[in-house]
């Protein structure tokens, strides 16, 4: 059992959520809510080309 | 500095307690991209970056007031020995090489040539006391050394409002060629295996033991990115396992204790390098931590911090402390960041297991009874701990609750919200470029500015105070000295470091440099009066030397 509690415990977030995953709790719910209100508004400020984005965003190591 | 001392007020007649109040300071290496061209060289980039700020923010055409590097020594270490310099990685070297440091007194230098000025053309001192450079290929914001975790959010924020605005500065230049459109991240990661970082530096007293620093402040850095992470897209240095975590940087610790910075990075870091008289002070130098847009995140981190140095300061350390040593430090790290349930449980020496937050809670209630001993803590002091209360508090019962606070909570709620609507996997791109813009400097590209619009990011500073401190320094160290002498005399300053500043008197043979090797000196209080009635330089100097 602590074995398993040292692992990183992706084994608790299912690959691809449905709405079924979420938040056990009643203020929870409703905080995440509130954040699916802001999606469209992130979705209008993403790079439309989030893959070349990603890929194309490549740094320097510093300290 | 644990400096109880007779407070007039109270009713109980207990020693207030200024148990946050220290000189701290936060550097922050930001991430440098030119959209228009991904192949641009980013130390030109930062090089360009940085001349078009001062350029831009320079009065009536003085040149930029350059770096002074007397008194650095990066290769002092903790640990009581010198690495020597031949065995120094490059990039240890941040001190230019081989300068004379100077003892007390005003010393006379011979002037730069026009190409030495030019080398020293990318390395400002700004007139709020901070400096604003190149370090390795990122641009690099060195706050002003302030005296408490407030102040420190303050001019951390600040350091976002230059960087904006040097942005501004490249792209509306009138003169030069290059990259005219550059963005800048406030964060530590490309996803590709590269961490630049985010350093806080805290004076501490020399009578603290650096043994105990090590015991006593690893799982503390280990635990303190539930509080204050920034949270991650990726998992792995080059982000090879899908999946979202804590912090920034946990994927970059390799070494329990060491010296270097750039690789093999500690969780303690033993650069020894005061920036002040060595026999009452150490620095300690903490390259663990994230990049924090969120006010509170930034607040807590330094805070709590600070709390743990008074109470090593104290001496009275209680045994429960020492039972925290971790078994696995480097492991446990990654361990704690990649765990958003805070249900990991951390093995300890003695074989007990602890979560994270209860490891925190034993800081906060060691601190709490050592606070409780020692007299009333004062205002500052006061709003630390029920801040730490209050933020344990809430992601014990209901993580969600301190997403207006804890920036990886409100960073992974967006994200799972985002996953939700969309049916994403943790490696779509979509979620990796919504990471990336958390960070992004630019309002409108800024995923966090919408979430301060919204509501739902709480500020402890307000717009017009940051601006304050863009152009003015912190009042109460020497910080103030450097900011105004740089504001003040413009043409009269041929440079500026931590602890010395370079005056360049008109019609004198040598320029004159006077040492400031007490970080508590140089105040407002100190040198208002004096600067006041100091129309030059010149004046100022016959001040300071009568």
């Amino acid at each position: 059992m602590q074995q398993q509690r040292r692992s990183t415990r992706r084994d608790d977030e299912p690959e691809l959520p449905g709405p079924e995953v979420p938040p056990t709790q009643g203020q929870n719910q409703a905080q995440a809510q509130q954040v699916d209100d802001l999606l469209d508004e992130i979705d209008s400020v993403l790079e439309s080309d989030a893959e070349s984005f990603v890929q194309g965003f490549v740094q320097k190591g510093g300290q | 500095m644990s400096n109880a001392h007779e407070d007039a007020g109270p009713a109980d007649a207990r020693p207030s307690v200024s148990a946050v109040t220290r000189p701290m300071g936060i550097e922050t290496e930001y991430g440098i991209l030119a959209p228009g061209n991904p192949r641009a060289n980013p130390v030109v980039l930062c090089v360009e970056l940085v001349a078009a700020y001062t350029a831009a923010t320079s009065e009536s055409g003085a040149p930029h007031v350059p770096w002074d590097y007397a008194g650095e020594d990066p290769l002092a270490d903790a640990r009581g020995f010198r690495l020597d310099r031949a065995a120094a990685h490059p990039s240890q070297l941040t001190d230019d090489g081989g300068r004379a440091t100077n003892g007390a007194g005003t010393t006379e230098l011979r002037r730069p040539s026009a190409q030495e000025r030019h080398h020293q053309g990318h390395n400002a001192v700004l007139g709020n006391g901070a400096r604003l450079y190149v370090d390795h290929a990122h641009p690099e914001y060195s706050s002003p050394e302030v005296s408490t975790p407030r102040e420190a959010v303050r001019f951390d924020r600040a350091g976002e409002e230059v960087m904006r605005h040097a942005a501004v500065a490249l792209a509306t230049r009138p003169t030069g060629s290059g990259e005219r459109e550059v963005v800048l991240y406030k964060n530590n990661v490309d996803g590709k295996g590269a961490s630049y970082g985010t350093h806080e530096n805290y004076l501490v007293e020399r009578s603290v033991s650096f043994g105990d620093l090590i015991t006593y402040l690893t799982p503390f850095f280990v635990t303190r990115p539930i509080i204050c992470g920034a949270g991650r897209v990726g998992l792995g240095q080059q982000s090879e396992t899908p999946g979202f975590q804590i912090s920034q940087r946990a994927d970059y610790v390799e070494n329990d204790v060491g010296l270097e910075t750039t690789f093999n990075r500690p969780i303690i870091n033993t650069r020894d390098e005061p920036h002040a008289d060595p026999e009452r002070w150490r620095r300690l130098h903490v390259i663990g931590g994230d990049a924090n847009l969120f006010e509170v995140s930034t607040y807590l981190k330094l805070g709590t911090t600070a709390l743990m140095l008074w109470l090593l300061e104290s001496g009275e350390v209680p045994l429960e402390l020492d039972a925290l040593t971790l078994a696995d430090p480097v492991a446990e790290a990654a361990l704690v960041s990649h765990d958003v349930s805070l249900t990991h449980a951390l093995t300890l020496s003695n074989g007990r297991q602890m979560t994270a937050l209860e490891i925190q809670r034993t800081y906060l209630h060691a601190i709490s009874e050592a606070m409780d001993r020692a007299g009333t803590p004062d205002q500052a002091t006061a709003e630390v701990l029920a801040r730490w209360r209050s933020v344990l508090g809430k992601l014990e019962t209901d993580p969600a609750s301190a997403a207006a606070e804890v920036e990886w909570v409100a960073k992974h709620q967006v994200l799972q919200s985002m996953r939700r609507r969309e049916g994403l996997p943790w490696d779509h791109p979509k979620l990796a470029a919504l990471d990336l813009q958390w960070h992004d400097l630019r309002p409108e590209r800024s995923i966090t500015a919408r979430l301060q619009a919204a509501g739902r990011m709480e500020t402890l500073i307000s717009a017009e105070d940051v601006a304050v401190a863009v152009a003015h320094p912190p009042e109460t160290t020497r910080a103030y000295f450097r900011g105004e002498v740089v504001r003040r005399y413009p043409g009269q300053i041929a440079g500026a470091g931590w602890q010395s500043v370079v005056f360049d008197i008109p019609g004198r043979e040598h320029l004159v440099r006077v040492p400031m090797t007490d970080p508590l000196r140089g105040t407002r209080a100190h040198v208002e009066g004096l600067l006041d009635c100091s129309v030059s330089a010149e004046q100022l100097l016959a001040g300071l030397q009568s």
